[in-house]
């Protein structure tokens, strides 16, 4: 059928195939409140396959109720990537991933606060000829900062439909979706005019990939556009790469520019920056207020030399007030729970291992872990709530120099701030860093921030090192402190240690956008939280559940005889086998097998050090009152007589805990966080290895000097 | 004619255009695309609290930049 040249068919050319969205625009215009605005709770979240950009699809539905498939795209402010999430963009939108088909349609988001800058990947995006529908957001907001926009005037220009739209307000959406279900739209009639001393090389590219890379003649133009201002692009895996012969042509032509001294990247983006001024002058038409913004105001403080470290601290530490009075609650009501579960398989089946291995094993391992999700939770609704209102780019504009003392950029702050709670939600957070080396850093020495799960251990060890039943509260927290500067000193040294080595790259770039503050919207940030917290479940959940078994079969076999006590039937299993057969490793550092079971154990999770101790020692004790569990450890003696917990042991255990990679959850998520076994391993590996070597020093020099 | 400074070397508050630009490097095709491009005026907002990065503000938003880079560009203090 014959259709104007700029009319396109409908989504699908006409079949009953649902139509695909792609919906794309800068960081920070709103685009995934009006996602969720479109999609409500139809969302699925995943990873393009190979790297760990998130992968978010949704249905909407038109007026008729027809389904419309959503992809959210990555933020970019340019398809020529400089980030992992920049490239996915790039990629799915030339058709260059395999895994995801090229869009039908694209949905542009703009902030009209911002029109000139967010207009140049829509500009961008128009080469593709495809259709688009282009949505200015932020209205409420433009009309306070007093910008009226003629949005008609644009529409005319780029002959494609636009929307204004409030995605905050929902406001917008019913006429977006009315543009949704056209069945056809049409293509951009927006020229602009390449630079001359290049136009020549773009039609080579765009013949050469035509006829080789097999893309269609407007999508080569735009790729061949593209390709000149795509210097050092990042590449990721899972996109097609370009056939030698157009690689070829393109390193010939910027070989002969760079003889010449041609600046073609800058008179490329010189030309669309000059067709978007054009644009931008005759739909903006902005009115005289222009005095300091709300934002200003509060930068005014909240960067400022002085005040900025406290509003910083004090963020912080309503931070952690909150994670940890907060969270106590359902803490306990999760913990009464998983026991009440328990006794009731308890008494409903019979006595026997199926029964010990649901109640001890599934049971009682799942539910150590569980136990943290209120707390990982509130991370990620706190961390959800500075990036929504902006505040989390200020942090990082503050943290900045202080980072780059290692290497890295002020990016890696509220992540490893994070994990001083948890390290699962502080990696997770990971993503918002660009560069994928400053990233896997960050992921690295995230888990030597002593989290929560510590405390326990710290806490039994201090009391089991001052003499008497009560810690002096100073004593206490100045022995914590101690530890929480350690594994701190100890992240930031390695983080400059593998930024030196094995992760060397550039020093990372800073250029980030502070964006205005805004009130976020709670449902949003609660919905963030939840979608977190379900994909730590689904990652972690099923290497929880299995480790818990193998731990509990470890120490639940072989079998003693009947009359055992529970410390005797732990002697002679598996687990307290193999403390025996780690008891050489370990007794450089002070530790006997029994410490060593607990070794073993914990690495389900630190804090199950204290409970396996409790089993070691027979002894009755709770979280609250470690006093029996305290008189009976230091009761215990090495076969020669000596005193097994000693001081000097007490330290070297918890200088063991600061490092060592004891947690089945982190591991988990850096192996989803970084694709694969390699860099987990490597993590457990050099932590461990390292916790193991400063034990071991600390120790000997301590008897050394007579401890 | 007209004295050019380095962007780092900007006072906090002054406002400039930028006038020179390092044509290759990924930070600076970046921040031409970001809109930094010569002929744009910027303006100094503040540094932050340690010194560096900077501040600017161009094209009614807000962008950070490390020294390092700002030092490559020259710009011509509107006085
Ligand atoms: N006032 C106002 N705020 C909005 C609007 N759209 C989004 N926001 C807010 O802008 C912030 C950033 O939005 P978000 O969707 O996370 O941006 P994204 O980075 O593009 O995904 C959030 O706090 C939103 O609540 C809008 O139309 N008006
Ligand atoms: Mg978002």
């Amino acid at each position: 059928m014959a259709l104007p040249p700029h009319i396109s068919a409908g989504p699908a050319g006409g079949s009953s195939r649902t139509p695909v969205y792609a919906l794309v625009g800068n960081p920070n215009c709103g685009k995934s409140t009006l996602f969720n605005a479109l999609t409500g709770l139809k969302q699925k979240v995943g990873n393009y396959p190979g790297v760990t950009v998130e992968k978010k699809v949704g249905t909407a539905y038109s007026q008729h109720g027809q389904p419309m498939t959503v992809i959210d795209l990555p933020g970019a402010y340019s398809l020529a990537a400089r980030s992992p999430d920049e490239a996915v963009t790039r990629d799915v939108l030339l058709g260059r991933r395999s895994d995801t088909a090229q869009p039908d349609r694209i949905l542009c988001i703009v902030d009209a606060t911002n029109l000139e800058r967010n207009l140049y990947l829509v500009h961008q995006i128009l080469d593709l000829g495809r259709p688009v529908i282009l949505v200015v957001n932020m209205m409420d907001l433009a009309a306070q900062a007093g910008l009226s926009l003629r949005l008609s005037q644009l529409e005319n220009q780029l002959g494609i439909p636009v929307i204004p739209c409030e995605a905050a307000n929902g406001r917008g959406i019913i006429e977006l979706r009315l543009a949704m279900s056209r069945p056809d739209l049409p293509l951009s009639r927006h020229a602009w005019a390449v630079p001359a001393p290049i136009a020549p090389a773009i039609a080579e590219i765009q013949a050469s990939l035509i006829s080789h890379d097999h893309k269609g003649p407007l999508i080569a133009r735009a790729e061949a556009l593209l390709l000149l201002t795509d210097q050092d692009s990042v590449r990721v895996a899972g996109s097609t790469p370009l056939h030698p012969r157009t690689a070829e042509i393109l390193r010939t032509w910027e070989k002969r520019w760079n003889d010449e001294g041609t600046d073609w990247a800058g008179s490329l983006v010189n030309s669309r920056y000059d067709a978007i001024g054009r644009l931008a002058a005759e739909v903006v038409l902005q009115s005289g207020t222009s005095g300091p913004t709300t934002s200003d105001k509060i930068d005014a403080v909240a960067t400022h030399p002085l005040w900025g470290w406290l509003v910083l601290g004090a963020v912080m530490l309503l931070l952690f007030l909150s994670i940890f009075t907060l969270a106590e609650y359902p803490m306990n009501w999760i913990d009464a729970h998983v026991a009440a579960l328990a006794n009731a398989v308890k008494g409903a089946m019979a006595p026997g291992d199926l029964r010990d291995l649901i109640t001890d094993g599934a049971i009682a391992g799942v539910g150590g872990v569980i136990i943290f999700l209120p707390q990982i939770l509130i991370l990620f609704f706190f961390i959800g709530l500075l990036e929504s209102t902006g505040y989390m780019a200020r942090a990082a504009f503050i943290m900045d120099r202080l980072m780059s003392r290692v290497g890295l950029n002020g990016k890696s702050f509220i992540p490893l701030l994070s994990s001083y709670a948890c390290a699962i939600p502080g990696i997770m957070a990971t993503r918002t860093i660009e560069d994928s080396k400053d990233r896997l850093v960050t992921i690295l020495v995230a888990p030597l921030m002593s989290c929560s799960a510590r405390l326990p251990v710290y806490l039994l060890m201090i009391a089991a090192l001052v003499p008497g039943d009560r810690v002096p509260l100073l004593t206490k927290v100045g022995i914590m402190l101690l530890m929480y500067a350690l594994g701190t000193v100890g992240a930031f040294g390695f983080a400059w240690l593998f930024k030196r080595t094995l992760l060397k790259g550039a020093p990372p770039l800073m250029i980030m956008e502070l964006p205005p503050y805004r009130l976020p919207r709670l449902r949003d940030v609660a919905l963030h939280m939840i979608e977190r917290a379900w994909i730590f479940l689904r990652r972690a959940g099923t290497v929880i559940l299995g480790i818990s078994i193998v731990l509990w079969f470890l120490t639940a076999y072989p079998k003693a005889p009947a009359d055992a006590t529970p410390a005797q039937q732990l002697a002679q299993s598996f687990a307290g086998r193999a403390g025996h057969l780690l008891e050489p490793a370990i007794k450089p550092l002070g530790f006997d097998w029994q410490i060593g079971i607990g070794l073993i154990t914990s690495f389900a999770a630190r804090e199950v050090f204290v409970s396996t101790m409790g089993v070691v020692f027979n002894t009755e004790s709770s979280d609250k009152d470690t006093t029996p569990l305290r008189k009976a450890m230091l009761a215990a003696r090495w076969p020669d007589g000596r005193m097994l917990f000693t001081p000097l042991t007490c330290i070297t255990l918890m200088i063991f805990y600061v490092f060592a990679m004891q947690c089945m959850s982190t591991i988990a998520v850096v192996k989803r966080e970084t694709n694969g076994w390699k860099w987990p391993i490597f993590q457990t590996a050099y932590m461990t290895g390292t916790a193991w070597i400063l034990s071991l020093v600390v120790y000997q020099a301590g008897r050394g000097l007579g401890f | 004619m007209a004295v050019l400074l380095k962007l780092s070397e900007l006072a906090v508050g002054a406002s400039a255009t930028i006038r020179e630009f390092p044509k290759t490097g990924p930070a600076f095709v970046r921040l031409r695309e970001m809109g930094l491009l010569a002929g744009t005026p910027v303006t100094l907002v503040r540094t932050a609290p340690m010194g560096d990065p900077i501040e600017i503000k161009l094209r009614g938003y807000h962008l950070t930049l490390r020294k390092s880079e700002a030092e490559h560009v020259l710009v011509e203090s509107a006085s």
